[in-house]
């Protein structure tokens, strides 16, 4: 790569040591920015230029760097994962931008995900609506023959595309209120739509719902500012998806209350 | 000490040996498991669904990794798909014909009765993926539909799209969290494993750093199952997360636990090239593309042509050319270095010349552009987005990659390493695999090891060891966390100059430039030697910035690079002792007049096994032959 189209970037980088101090933006300046790098890979030579100056580098998540985990997570220039279709935030890559741009980068920020230092934050509640109902309750060693239900592939489809949700937890913090509605609705969703998935759903919802409710996320109210930012592009219509079957279990799921002792 | 390399094979006919043995193997009484705790380290598919299953079955599970959540174990990273013997779409599959295939992929330094319990349980997990409401890619009638994947003749990969791996991970996951919610699995995230503690001999227990708070905790246990994934990331640039290491594994084996094959690595041959020094991970374009591209270099050096200026007759398809039979599917060990051999003939393309063409302008032709969306859009998305280039319209360039440890942790049938109680599971143990793994095998060797073969194999271990009480206040437990201490102060205290990447990067060069695709006795001597004075400097010179009770990322790293330095050291070794050339291990000194791997059955066909004697001493080379009774060995072609 010549010299000729390299980048100089300002940068304002949100640091914060720990969940009990404040945090501020600080300013950077990364020189030489090969348009071919990724962003994580120019906050990469941010940091080694750190440590050669004896200062702490900056936290961030991240581990496949190719848009699969849902490890990375910043909030850059205000937009989750900088705002472009469907890029998560380690396949943002700095032909993006041009020579002498200020690029904000924060975390992100939601009532349900506390800051842990720097850009990174706390998503362990994401794994606890998943325990309240995000499962078929299939033991290993139950399982009847692949073909032995058939699943028409526009259905298979439809539930593969809500299946795509890497919970990276975009949605959340790119939310007015910190809804985490599109990422539940998405496993909802998906479970709903499978035949396997349907002898559990009411009590699935239910369940999901209101743990969702009581770990500090919001409501939805048709924002849909979660679908824009979703870097795989989940449809809010799973969380139409996910109210039907919500108001669909009201009227129709009660557990009887009984002993399951056998004679 | 020495150790015992007896792989514990039961009796019998191939094909009821796993039958029996799951037989005569000891039970544990439902009322009984729940007295047992094990520890399960990785969350991946290996991890997961072993972790998922043994608690639905009674155990008391404590599951570690190093995530913030389990669902993103590098599993999820996986594409293409996962084999098994189903043989719905009538072509002529089977179990004795996946099993075949394995060990002739292998080049035949696999254990024939894994590799055969591994192809018969393959069935029973697409079953229980599909129960789990993995959507797998369906045919119009509603069936599941199959692909073919390299190195077989048949189509028996089945896929969720791209995205494979993340589907099936999230199946187990979910099983995972379904426990979790019962109060049968404890789910320690963020936590790193620093050393394994044996207790008479017994794996009864582990080190963790809490790595947020920098804090070290104890944990104890009957058993302990180690899923920690292959070691690719020895290499600096691999296509796996960047958080895959080889750490649990290598403390365990200076723990005891012998380390079989290290040098059997798998290098992918269709990766996005190389583009800068900055460069942080190497991305993997799936191997289903092979099913449709058309892998090709200019017959012309420098030619510096577009390449859809190069005129058909002016391009090499040297794939199809040189094994017609198998065409752009052959293996990925033999695609990958006949990829080399193009590059170093000089007919490279793309600005470095390190990368040959993949090309989808015939598939497009024949099928249309939509078809060709469908099936692979999602992977031409993530090229653009990458590389800036669209395949729709010009190539794509591709490079070999590392990719896969076919190496790792010894173990016996059982999945047991020669540390009694340490299981191994995944990626991790030596595996299935031999000295090559063909596509869409590892999701499916994960997953058969965690959920239908440790569920018995472990529960035959504990109903049958005197398994003494232990408890974190022991001395071993004491004395394997002030080890872990000592370490930290050592790293965080040298305060040098040059940082943890600079010498992972260096090692990495070492380790491509020797131990990579191709290998000979000089370039190896060199890379012992040059490992050597790399890990001297590194405790002299690296600059770990911070402190430990903190949320210190470059002491993660650290701690990680140390133990690179160390195997990679062992896997030169283990590369300069196996004089042939078999799978992934390519010894130039060892090849036919066509360039191809020349095996030695007659001194080699075994697995090397090596026991660590400590710090300053030389690792023991140990072998367990292998015996082949139903295959014949036989010169693998795809010609
Ligand atoms: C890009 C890519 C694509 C692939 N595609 C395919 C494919 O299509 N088909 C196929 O069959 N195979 C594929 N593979 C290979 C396959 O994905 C892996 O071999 C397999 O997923 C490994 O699973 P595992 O459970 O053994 O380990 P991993 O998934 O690597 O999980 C390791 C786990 O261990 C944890 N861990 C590691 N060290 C520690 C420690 N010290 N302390 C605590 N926890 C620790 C991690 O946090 C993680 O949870 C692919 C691999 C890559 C890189
Ligand atoms: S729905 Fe989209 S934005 Fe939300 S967690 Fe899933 S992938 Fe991320
Ligand atoms: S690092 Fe995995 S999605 Fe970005």
């Amino acid at each position: 790569m010549s010299a000729a189209n390299t980048m100089t970037l300002n940068l304002k980088i949100w640091r914060q040591k720990n969940p009990q101090t404040e945090g501020k933006l600080v300013d950077y300046r990364v020189e030489n920015v090969s348009p071919d790098m990724s962003f994580l890979e120019m906050i990469d030579v941010l940091n080694e230029q750190l440590i050669h100056k004896g200062e702490d580098v900056i936290a961030f998540d991240h581990d496949c760097r190719e848009g699969i985990c849902g490890m990375c997570s910043m909030m850059i220039d205000g937009k989750a994962h900088g705002g472009f279709k469907n890029t998560t935030t380690c396949q943002v890559h700095m032909r993006m931008y041009k020579n002498g741009d200020t690029i904000v980068v924060e975390p992100f920020r939601a009532n349900a995900f506390p800051i842990i230092k720097d850009l990174t934050v706390d998503r362990s509640a994401f794994d606890k609506i998943i325990m309240a109902g995000g499962y078929i309750t299939a033991n290993t060693g139950n399982a009847q023959d692949g073909n032995a239900v058939l699943i028409p592939k526009p259905i298979a489809d439809e539930a593969m595309d809500a299946a795509a949700c890497i919970g990276c937890g975009a949605c959340v913090a790119s939310c007015p209120n910190g809804s985490a509605m599109l990422f539940m609705g998405a496993k909802i969703s998906q479970l709903a739509l499978l035949p396997q998935g349907t002898p559990e759903s009411a009590k699935r919802t239910l369940n999901m719902v209101h743990t969702h409710d009581t770990l500090g996320f919001g409501n939805c109210t048709t924002h849909a500012e979660c679908e824009a930012t979703c870097p795989k592009g989940i449809s809010i219509e799973h969380i139409a998806r996910m109210n039907r079957e919500y108001t669909k279990a009201t009227f129709t799921y009660y557990e009887k209350n009984r002993s399951e002792g056998g004679a | 000490m020495t150790i015992n390399l007896d792989p514990k094979i039961p009796a019998g006919d191939l094909s009821y040996k796993w039958d029996k043995h799951k037989f005569d193997s000891k039970l544990i009484n439902p009322a009984n498991k729940r007295k047992f705790t094990v520890i399960v380290v990785g969350t991946g598919l290996a991890g997961g669904s072993a972790a998922a299953t043994l608690a639905e079955l009674g155990y008391n599970v404590l599951s570690f990794c190093i995530q913030d959540s389990p669902r993103r174990a590098h599993s999820i990273a996986a594409q293409g798909g996962i084999n098994a013997a189903k043989n719905y779409p009538n072509d002529g599959d089977s179990v004795k014909r996946l099993f075949y295939d394995t060990i002739k992929g292998g080049d035949y330094r696999a254990r024939e009765a894994n590799v055969y319990r591994l192809a018969q349980v393959s069935n029973n997990i697409i079953d229980q993926m599909v129960s789990q409401g993995v959507p797998f890619a369906r045919e119009y009638g509603g069936y599941l539909d199959n692909r073919s994947f390299g190195g077989s003749q048949v189509s028996r990969t089945f896929y969720a799209r791209g995205q494979t791996g993340q589907q099936l991970l999230l199946g187990a996951y979910s099983g995972m969290m379904k426990m979790v919610a019962k109060g049968k699995i404890k789910m320690f995230n963020r936590r790193e494993m620093m050393d394994l503690v044996t207790v008479n001999g017994k794996a009864r227990g582990i080190i963790v750093r809490n790595l947020i708070t920098g804090e070290l905790e104890r944990y104890a246990a009957d058993a302990v199952l180690l899923c920690t994934g292959g070691y690719g990331n020895v290499f600096y640039l691999s296509t796996n997360a960047k958080a895959s290491n080889a750490s649990a594994a290598w403390r365990c084996y200076k723990k005891g636990a012998a380390f079989a094959n290290p040098c059997f690595t798998q290098i992918h041959p269709t990766c996005i090239p190389v583009h800068g020094d900055y460069q942080s991970k190497l991305t993997l374009m799936s191997e289903s593309l092979r099913n449709d591209g058309r892998v090709w270099v200019p017959k012309k050096k420098d030619d510096n042509r577009k390449p859809a200026e190069i005129p058909d007759e002016e391009r090499d398809y040297y794939l199809e050319r040189i094994y017609p039979s198998f065409g752009n599917l052959a293996p990925r060990d033999v695609s990958s270095r006949q990829a080399k051999f193009r590059c170093d003939d000089g007919v490279g393309v793309g600005p470095t010349k390190q990368a040959v063409y993949l090309d989808f302008r015939d598939a497009i032709k024949r099928d249309g552009k939509d078809t060709v969306a469908g099936k692979y859009g999602n992977l031409f998305e993530m090229y653009e987005r990458i590389t800036g280039d669209d395949p729709y319209k010009t190539p794509m360039m591709i490079y070999p990659a590392v990719h896969y440890t076919m190496g790792g942790l010894w173990v016996d049938y059982n999945l047991m390493s020669t540390v009694p109680g340490l299981h191994v599971l995944g990626e991790a143990n030596f595996s299935d695999h031999g000295a090559n793994r063909l596509g869409a095998s590892a999701l499916m060797q994960g997953l058969a090891d965690g959920y239908f073969v440790i569920p018995y194999t472990l529960g035959h271990y504990l109903a049958s060891t005197p398994l003494e009480k232990v408890t974190i206040e022991d001395n071993a437990f004491k004395d394997a966390e002030q080890a872990v201490k000592l370490q930290t102060s050592k790293l965080l205290g040298i305060k040098g100059k040059r940082t943890v990447d600079q010498f992972h990067k260096a090692l990495g060069h070492y380790m491509w430039d020797y131990v990579g695709m191709s290998r000979n006795e000089t370039g190896l001597k060199k890379a012992i030697n040059g490992i050597r004075k790399l890990r001297e400097e590194f405790w002299q010179d690296v600059n770990v910035p911070g402190e430990t009770g903190d949320f210190n990322l470059e002491l993660h790293k650290a701690t990680r690079v140390a133990d690179f330095l160390e195997l990679g050291e062992l896997m030169a070794l283990d590369a300069l002792e196996r004089k042939e050339s078999c799978g992934g291990h390519f010894r130039e000194e060892y090849q036919t007049e066509d360039n191809e791997a020349k095996r030695d059955d007659e001194n080699f066909a075994h697995a090397a096994v090596w026991e660590f004697t400590g710090q300053n001493s030389s690792p023991i080379r140990h072998k367990e032959e292998l015996i082949f009774e139903n295959l014949k060995l036989a010169t693998r072609s795809y010609k």
